[in-house]
């Protein structure tokens, strides 16, 4: 096996120092009828040229995103990541190495930590973010738990524009923590109703910016109207790149902010592997989850980086940590801050504006169509539209005719009543012609 | 001196010391010492060239939603952010450099075949919401290698979505909570775990808000069945036990736990983060685990990437397999299905459908091994520990001398008594000799503890040399060389680092330290 370098010969010599007669000895602990035999059932070793043929086989099986017009979005969205970014990621000191736990030699993970740390708070609006966490979705739950902590309250309201799959997660983890969860009905423009669930018991609202359905909100008083009832704002953003045009959800007051970063640095890859963006203000920075990076000086004086605060973490505190997490989105993390180092404040935020007025020529070519109904008032780079009939439907037709034409609603929250809801994105990667097939396509299946 | 005919020397001048030179620039020949991206001053520098937005005036329908203040954000040039981000690179330790012997980290070789398979576009260029008609590839690829880690653990059941471990203990924990509930079963509020358990296993169960109860251990480093027995019952959820576990000893008595813990009516949790050990050898199932997380980026190696992204695959057993969390994947009449609602499902672990990059990689390595193959990578992998065990035993103090260990070798400290030196001095000398460290001081029960873990991935003539320098390195301390570790290290990119600094005036992120850098940016 090409991976095993030890040879039959240094086996046995290996046995011989160990004084075991062989390898079963080593196996003595084991109970006698745990023991198998053989090899389990399943295929035997195989060279590369194997594997490759067995998994492209795999792959071929899959219409992948690139391979015509493409309008799926809700919380995933596909864009250009520079050559660069891929190649560099791979690196064998970045891809192979663990946790930064021994920073004298691990100063180059860290020093990209403390670069993200505070590239993430930056396009926040924040005062301090942590080195990353799994994904959006669950920097979200974490949110909601962190706010609980706070607030020492046990109530979560959740706005009617969460991504489902966000609020899925948000329950899940709270509820098992004996945290109650409101999430309000699914509403296209409607994120200051977490303001008419609020109580003496809530310890968060969670809004979502651009929202589900892609409406862009003002949350500044939704923010103020939650702090003056003892309550935290959570901003969640699943659209990293909105931070290039729209304005922060720090500078509009949010408390925490939990947003998904896979937009900037990282592929779709099918939902995962991405990465959290978390962020908070300074005060409240004992209490949050993950790992944080930190400035020091070592023996010399020299600035160098280190793991730090440590004490609210789970190899620490154990029951008593602010979260379980230990492994996190390291690799995405510094495909993300790559990213944006080759794009810059000019980069970004000329990229947020492409992706801005892709949408408008979409918006405008969906609302021309007839029997068409674009739903979303402001939006980034992503629509709600209402089509006559069953959304789900008409997305697989379009499959068959070679159109990724966005996500049904109905695929995300069946039990809403919004089967007519088509859910589409525009990125710096969708053509005009794109936009000009889809809204022939739909018009050919709509028409009577 | 030898001179060529122009006068060029041709040999080094062996006369001139080569310390106390410190270069003027602070880099050190290769190492180049690189400043943030913040202070490279490229306030309005960018690495892409995008093209022109076709409506310069196209965000006034969003008022004042527009985002008026600078974000703050430097750009390099693509050559620029290269040279950046290669020479950060140089500052790090990695498998692909040197044996990485972190215990219970599996710091196995990442095949790059693995990388070439999960950047397909097929799997890379894939949205998770697409119709699953058009993902009839990788659903089956999510369902083969669910079939291989049952297969592989004897379970019934697999819950793939987790993202990495302790993300795996929650889904399990969440899975025996309902399967409680599911029997009206209310009264079960504390959940066992050993002392020598990694931190993830308590905060897990904290987080979802059982009282958490440490099991002791026997002097053999096993779970001490008399405390087990006497701490179980009715309002025992479940134990929480690592096994191989965090001693890298096999829990000799684990049926005789799984026995206990089903009598009293809770569940046995296994933390598999050591599975690499037993793969191919031990099935979890024959053992009478209930549930178990797998870290593909431990034993499938799914590389460790400088902290994640990892993904940790949670097997059930029948009790648990019906609270299983969505999305899951399920053969139905016109090809796989993807199940995202399911009344019995305790919930859901996250946004989307797991980490599939992680998936193809660990796949591509399984089907590489082959069943064959992965028994022996666990044969290795304990050979290595063992062997290792066997030579640094001459000159440190084993934790558990008597029998043999598993995948890694625990040391204590008993054997640096009286030098001056720590387990924290050894391991940064060990730096200075081209060596990534142990994991020290965990676990916990152990005073002082290294833990060595060489995987399967490492040769002969390199635990070799390991082996030579640690037992250089340990007589070098015997011998009262104590300022080769108290110093250490001293040929790293970096001296010791001062730790209590960085926690007391915590500074996260950059700031423009004077004013002509605030008026730059
Ligand atoms: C014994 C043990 N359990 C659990 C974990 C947690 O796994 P992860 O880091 O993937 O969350 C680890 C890894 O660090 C471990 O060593």
């Amino acid at each position: 096996m090409r991976y095993l370098p030890l040879t039959p010969d240094d086996r046995s010599q290996m046995l011989a120092v160990i004084g075991a007669p062989d390898i079963d000895a080593l196996f003595v602990d084991v109970p006698a009828e745990a023991r198998l035999p053989g090899p389990v059932d399943l295929p035997h070793v195989q060279g590369e040229l194997e594997v490759e043929r067995h998994l492209s086989r795999l792959a071929r099986r899959n219409r992948t995103a690139g391979e015509g017009p493409f309008f799926c979005g809700a919380g995933a969205y596909r864009h250009h990541v520079p050559a660069t970014v891929d190649h560099l990621i791979q690196r064998s000191e970045f891809l192979t190495s663990y946790t930064p736990y021994q920073p004298e030699i691990a100063q180059g993970t860290l020093q990209v930590l403390f670069e993200f740390q505070t590239q993430v708070a930056r396009l926040t609006g924040m005062e301090v973010a942590n080195a990353s966490l799994y994904d959006g979705s669950t920097a979200t739950a974490e949110a909601v738990m962190m706010a609980a902590r706070i607030t020492r309250r046990t109530r979560a309201v959740l706005s009617p524009g969460l991504h489902p799959h966000y609020a899925a997660t948000v329950r899940t983890m709270a509820e098992a923590a004996g945290l109650t969860v409101e999430a309000l009905p699914m509403a296209v423009d409607a994120e200051a109703e977490v303001l008419g669930a609020l109580d003496a018991d809530t310890a968060c609202v969670v809004v979502q910016t651009p929202n589900l359905f892609g409406t862009a909100t003002d949350v500044t008083k939704i923010g103020e109207a939650a702090r003056a009832a003892g309550a935290l704002m959570i901003v969640v953003t699943t659209e990293a790149v909105s931070f290039g045009l729209l304005k922060s959800p720090g500078a509009m007051g949010a408390d925490i902010v939990a947003a998904e970063g896979q937009s900037i640095g990282n592929g779709l890859n099918f939902g995962g592997p991405y990465v959290g963006l978390f962020a908070v203000r300074e005060k409240h920075l004992r209490q949050a989850p993950g790992r944080l990076c930190g400035e020091t000086v070592d023996a010399e004086g020299r600035r160098g980086f280190v793991l730090t605060l440590s004490t609210r973490e789970q190899h620490i505190r154990r029951d008593k940590a602010t979260s379980n997490i230990c492994t996190n989105s390291g690799l995405c993390a510094l495909a993300f801050s790559i990213h944006m180092s080759l794009l810059g404040e000019t980069g970004l935020r000329q990229l947020a504006a492409l992706n801005h007025a892709r949408a408008r020529t979409l918006k405008a070519a969906m609302a021309a169509l007839p029997g068409v109904e674009v739903l979303t008032p402001r939006f980034f780079n992503e629509i709600a539209v209402r089509v006559p009939g069953n959304a789900a439907d008409l997305v697989e037709t379009l499959a068959g005719n070679g159109i990724l034409a966005g996500v049904p609603l109905s695929r995300l929250a069946p039990e809403a009543g919004m089967d007519d809801i088509l859910l589409l994105a525009a990125t710096e990667t969708t053509l005009d012609t794109d936009i000009q097939i889809l809204s022939r396509a739909i018009s050919k299946v709509l028409a009577p | 001196m030898s001179m060529l005919s122009t006068g060029r020397p041709t040999r080094p001048d062996a006369t001139v010391s080569t310390d106390a030179h410190a270069t003027l620039t602070g880099g050190e020949g290769l190492l180049q010492h690189e400043p943030l991206i913040f202070e490279l001053g490229g306030w309005d520098k960018t690495g892409v060239d995008l093209p022109p937005v076709p409506d310069a005036l196209g965000a006034d329908d969003l008022g004042d939603l527009v985002r008026a203040e600078p974000i703050g954000l430097p750009g390099l040039s693509e050559p620029e952010t290269v040279r950046h981000y290669v020479r950060l690179s140089q500052q790090n330790h990695a498998i692909d450099l040197a044996l990485y012997p972190l215990g219970s980290c599996t710091m196995k070789h990442n095949p790059r075949l693995n990388e070439k398979m999960a950047r397909l576009p097929g799997f890379a260029d894939l949205h998770p919401l697409q119709p699953v008609s058009t993902v009839q590839g990788a659903l089956q690829l999510i369902d083969e290698l669910a079939h291989w880690l049952k297969t592989l653990t004897g379970l019934p059941a697999v819950a793939m979505t987790p993202k990495a471990g302790a993300h795996g203990e929650l889904c399990g924990i969440l899975a025996i909570q309902a399967a409680h509930r599911a029997r009206g079963d209310a009264a079960r509020t504390t959940v066992l775990v050993p002392t020598s358990a990694h931190g993830t296993n308590p905060a897990t169960a904290a987080f979802v808000g059982y009282q958490v109860q440490e099991i002791a251990q026997t002097v053999d480093g096993r779970v001490d069945l008399a405390d087990l027995e006497a701490k179980l019952g009715s309002h025992v959820a479940a134990i929480m036990v690592t096994n191989p576990n965090t001693c890298g000893l096999f829990e000799r008595d684990i049926r005789e736990i799984a026995r206990l813990t089903h009598a009293a009516g809770a569940f046995f949790y296994c933390d598999g983060a050591n599975f690499n050990a037993i793969v191919g050898r031990v099935r979890p199932g024959d053992l009478g685990v209930d549930a178990m997380h797998i870290n593909l980026h431990k034993t499938f190696s799914t590389p460790h990437g400088g902290g994640g992204p990892g993904a940790g695959p949670v097997v059930l057993s029948e009790a648990l397999a019906p609270y299983a969390p969505t999305p899951y994947v399920t053969h139905g009449p016109g090809g796989f299905e993807l199940v995202e609602e399911d009344a019995l499902a305790f919930g859901r672990m996250c946004a989307f459908n797991g980490q599939m990059g992680m998936f193809v990689r660990a796949y591509a390595y399984m089907l590489s091994h082959g069943a064959d193959g992965l028994r022996q990578v666990a044969e290795d992998a304990v050979l290595n520990a063992n062997y290792v065990k066997a030579r640094l035993s001459a000159v440190m103090t084993p934790a558990f001398p008597d029998g043999p260990c598993m995948h890694e070798a625990l040391f204590d400290d008993r054997w640096l008594e009286g030098t001056g030196v720590t387990t924290l001095d050894f391991a940064k000398a060990m730096i200075d000799e081209g060596f990534h460290p142990m994991t020290m001081y965990f676990p916990l029960v152990v005073h002082g503890a290294m833990l060595i873990e060489p995987t399967e991935t490492e040769s002969k003539a390199e635990l070799d040399r390991f082996c030579d320098m640690v037992t250089a390195l340990a007589g070098a301390a015997k011998a009262g060389d104590v300022a080769r570790f108290t110093g250490a290290p001293y040929h790293a990119p970096r001296r010791r680092l001062d730790e209590t600094q960085a926690a007391r005036r915590p500074r996260l992120k950059w700031t423009p330290s004077s004013p002509e850098a605030v008026a730059a940016e």
